[in-house]
C-alpha cells in the first residue's frame, strides 16, 4: 500500500472519532507545551544571567581569600582571611595587565536620617568602584582619594535608600545619615541600576571609603573581596597569572602548595550561576518530559482500543490480501499523525505560552531552535514507540479471528 | 493438469484435513481427508448440513486458513508451504471472497470499498478507479459509487462484495453463503450477478444449503461430517 494512501486512510480514521482523536492528542499537546515552555524559561533565565554579569562591568574579576576546590563547591572561599590592604595596593602597583582595583568590605546594619530608617548594606570601596562597575553618579560626586586614605566619614547613596530616608524630597547632598548610629555624611547619589539576575536590587546599597567601613564599622582590618578592572578582554588572563604570582609570592606560598585565594572571572561567575538555573531547567524539563510521557501512553491506549475496535476492519484488509506490515503501517501511521499534530499544535502552544508568560509576568523566555526540534523529535519518537506495541499487536491479527470477531 | 475437456485445473486439494484444538482434551475433526480439484471456469456449490465443514474448507480454499494436514495446489503453487506474505499475495492476486455477512469497510464507500484490494498492490491511482467502477458496473452498482454501505440494501451490498471480489482478476471467487443475509427475491438477483460472471469465465465455489440456490450452479459437492458425500 502507498504511503500517500496510508496517510489518507490515517486521517480518515481519526477525523472519524473527532472527539477522541483530540483528547489522545492533548496528552501530546499539554506535554510537548510544558517542555518547549520550560526550556524557554531556562533558557530565558540564562540569558538573564549573562546580561547582568555583563552590567558588573567589562572584564571584571573578582578576588577572594581563600580556596575553591575542584567544582565548584565552596571550600571556604572568602572565609579566610588572608587579604591585606598591601595586597591590593601590590596588585595595584606591579600587575600592568590590572586597569582598576577596589577592595570590597561589606557589611550591614540600620541606617537613620531624622526619623527615618532603614536597613541596608554598606559596601566599603575606593575611589575606583565605579570606574571597575561602570555606573555613573545621579548627583554629587563620588569620595575621592584624599577620602579614602583619611578615612573620612563620607557615603554615596543608592537610589532605594534615597527613596526610603528621603522620600519628602530633600536633597541627601551634604545631609548626615547615621549607619549603625556612626555620622556620615553624604556626597552623592547614584544613578540608577535596577535589579540583577537574582532579582537583587543593585541600588540598595550605601557605599563608604573602605578604610572608613574596616575602622568605624567591621572593626576588621581583612579584606573580604576585591573588585578588579582589566585593561582588556585579552589582558583577563594574564591579569590573573600577574595577581596569582603577586599574592603567592608576598603570601609566601610554597610552590607544592595551593593558592589561599581565588580569582574568578566573569565566565566563572556565569558558568557558576547558570548551574543552579541548569539543574532548574533540567527538572523541569523532566517534570514536562513525564507529561510527554503520559501523552505517549495516552497514544498507546487509544490505539489499543482503535485496534480491538477495528478487529473486524483488519480482518478484512487482511482478506483482501493486506500484509502484516501493511497493517502494521496503517496503525503506526496513525499513531505518528496522532503524535505529530498533537506535537507541532503543542509547539505552537509552546511558542504562544512562553510569550504570554513573558508579557505577563516580565519572565524573560527564549525559544531555541534546539527546544523546537527536540520536541518535534520526541514526538515522533513517542508515536513509534507506544504506537509499535499496539500496531504490531493488528499486524500479528489470524486473518480468520479477525474476520469472525464480533 | 487438465481434464478431458481440455480445462485447466486450477485447484487441486488431497486429503485435507483440519482438526481444531478446543483446551487440552477436545479435538474438533471439522475436515476428515478431503480431496477435490476444482477445473477453470467451474460453477460449483458446497452443500451440507450446518458443522459440515463447509466453512473450514472455504477458508483453507482462500488462504485464511491452512489445513492440518493435507496437499493444496492453487494454479500450480503448493500453497501450505507459504509464508503468511505469501499467503496475503495469494489473497491479494488470485482469490476474491464474498462472505455471507458482507464484511465491507463501514463509513467507507462502495467505490473505496471496491478498490480495497488494489490498495495492497502497485497499481495507479488512475487505474485502481477505472477498475473499480468497471467492477461495480458488472454488478450492476455503477449509480452508487459513492453511497456508503448503511445507505445501501443487502442486496446492494453484496453486490459491491462481489465487484470487491473480482476488481483483481482472480483466478476463482469463493463464497461462503452469499445469500444467508438475503431475502429469497435478492438472493435471485445475486445468484444472477454469479451466474452472469461464470459465463463471462470466472470460476466460482459457493457455499449454500438451499437446494434453490444450489440450482443456479452446475456442479454440486456435498458434505457430510467433514467429509464429501457426494460430487
Ligand atoms: N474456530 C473454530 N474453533 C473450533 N471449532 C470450530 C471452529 N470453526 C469451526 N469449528 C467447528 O468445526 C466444524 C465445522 O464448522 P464449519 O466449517 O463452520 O461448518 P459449516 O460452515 O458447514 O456450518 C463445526 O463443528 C464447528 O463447530
Ligand atoms: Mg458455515
Amino acid at each position: 500500500m502507498k504511503l500517500l494512501n496510508i496517510l489518507l486512510s490515517a486521517f480518515r480514521a481519526l477525523i472519524r472519532n473527532k472527539l477522541r482523536t483530540l483528547l489522545t492528542m492533548l496528552g501530546m499537546i499539554i506535554g510537548v507545551g510544558a517542555v518547549i515552555i520550560m526550556l524557554a524559561i531556562g533558557e530565558g533565565a540564562q540569558n538573564a544571567v549573562k546580561e547582568s554579569i555583563n552590567s558588573l562591568g567589562s572584564n571584571i574579576l573578582i578576588l577572594m581569600p581563600g580556596s575553591f576546590n575542584q567544582g565548584g563547591v565552596h571550600m571556604g572561599a572568602g572565609t579566610r582571611s588572608s587579604l591585606t590592604e598591601d595586597d591590593i595596593n601590590a596588585i595595584a602597583r606591579e600587575c600592568p595587565s590590572v586597569k582598576y582595583i577596589t577592595p570590597v568590605v561589606t557589611t550591614g546594619g540600620q541606617i537613620v536620617y531624622g526619623n527615618m530608617n532603614w536597613a541596608t548594606r554598606t559596601m566599603g570601596v575606593n575611589d575606583q568602584y565605579l570606574d571597575i562597575r561602570q555606573w555613573k553618579m545621579g548627583s554629587g560626586d563620588f569620595f575621592t582619594d584624599q577620602d579614602v586614605k583619611g578615612g573620612a566619614k563620607v557615603c554615596i547613596l543608592g537610589q532605594t535608600v534615597v527613596d526610603n530616608l528621603f522620600g519628602d524630597g530633600t536633597d541627601p547632598i551634604e545631609q548626615t545619615i547615621r549607619i549603625r548610629n556612626k555620622p556620615f555624611r553624604v556626597v552623592g547619589v547614584l544613578s540608577k541600576k535596577g535589579q540583577n539576575s537574582e532579582g537583587q536590587d543593585q541600588d540598595d546599597v550605601i557605599l563608604a571609603p573602605y578604610t572608613t567601613v574596616q575602622k568605624r564599622l567591621s572593626f576588621n582590618q581583612w579584606i573580604g573581596q576585591a573588585m578588579i578592572s582589566c585593561v582588556s578582554a585579552d589582558g583577563i588572563n594574564s591579569a590573573t597569572k600577574e595577581i596569582t604570582e603577586v599574592l603567592r609570592m608576598r603570601h609566601k606560598t610554597l610552590p607544592q602548595d595551593p593558592d589561599d585565594f581565588t580569582i574568578r572571572n566573569q565566565a566563572d561567575i556565569a558558568s557558576m550561576r547558570n548551574q543552579t538555573n541548569e539543574t532548574m531547567t533540567i527538572l523541569l524539563a523532566c517534570i514536562a518530559g513525564v507529561s510527554l510521557l503520559v501523552g505517549g501512553i495516552g497514544i498507546m491506549n487509544i490505539m489499543l482500543v482503535s485496534v480491538t475496535e477495528r478487529t473486524r476492519e483488519i480482518g478484512i484488509r487482511m482478506s483482501v490480501g493486506a500484509k502484516g506490515s501493511d497493517i502494521l503501517t496503517q496503525f503506526l501511521i496513525e499513531a505518528l499523525v496522532l503524535s505529530l499534530f498533537g506535537g507541532t499544535i503543542g509547539i505552537i502552544l509552546g511558542i504562544s505560552g512562553s510569550k504570554i508568560l513573558t508579557k505577563a509576568f516580565e519572565w524573560q523566555t527564549y525559544i531555541t531552535t534546539f527546544s523546537v526540534m527536540l520536541s518535534f523529535g520526541f514526538s515522533i519518537v513517542i508515536g513509534i514507540f507506544f504506537g509499535w506495541y499496539p500496531a504490531r499487536k493488528a499486524a500479528m491479527l489470524d486473518p480468520i479471528d479477525a474476520l469472525r470477531y464480533e | 493438469m487438465s481434464d478431458n475437456n481440455g480445462r485447466k485445473k486450477v485447484i487441486e486439494i488431497s486429503h485435507v484435513t483440519k482438526v481444531y484444538k478446543l483446551g487440552d482434551e477436545v479435538d474438533v475433526h471439522a475436515l476428515r481427508g478431503v480431496s477435490l480439484d476444482i477445473y477453470q471456469g467451474e460453477f460449483i456449490a458446497i452443500m451440507g448440513a450446518s458443522g459440515s465443514g463447509k466453512s473450514t474448507f472455504m477458508n483453507i480454499l482462500g488462504c485464511l486458513d491452512k489445513p492440518t494436514k493435507g496437499n493444496y495446489m492453487l494454479d500450480g503453487i503448493d500453497v501450505g508451504s507459504l509464508s503468511r506474505d505469501k499467503l496475503a499475495e495469494i489473497r491479494n492476486k488470485k482469490l476474491g471472497f464474498v462472505f455471507q455477512g458482507f464484511n465491507l469497510l463501514s463509513r467507507t464507500s462502495a467505490i473505496e470499498n471496491t478498490e480495497l484490494p488494489l490498495f495492497y498492490c502497485s497499481i495507479s491511482q488512475k487505474r485502481r478507479k477505472e477498475k473499480a467502477l468497471d467492477a461495480l458496473k458488472r454488478v450492476g452498482l455503477g449509480e452508487r459509487i459513492n453511497h456508503y454501505p448503511n445507505q445501501l440494501s443487502g442486496g446492494q451490498q453484496q453486490r459491491v462484495a462481489i465487484a470487491r471480489s473480482l476488481v483483481n482478476d482472480p483466478t476463482i471467487i469463493l463464497a461462503d453463503e452469499p445469500t444467508g443475509n438475503l431475502d429469497s427475491r435478492t438472493s435471485v438477483e445475486v445468484m444472477g450477478i454469479f451466474q452472469e460472471l461464470n459465463n463471462q469465465g470466472i470460476t466460482i465455489v459457493l457455499v449454500t444449503h438451499e437446494p434453490d440456490i444450489a440450482d443456479f450452479t452446475k456442479r454440486h459437492v456435498i458434505f457430510k461430517d467433514g467429509k464429501i458425500k457426494s460430487d
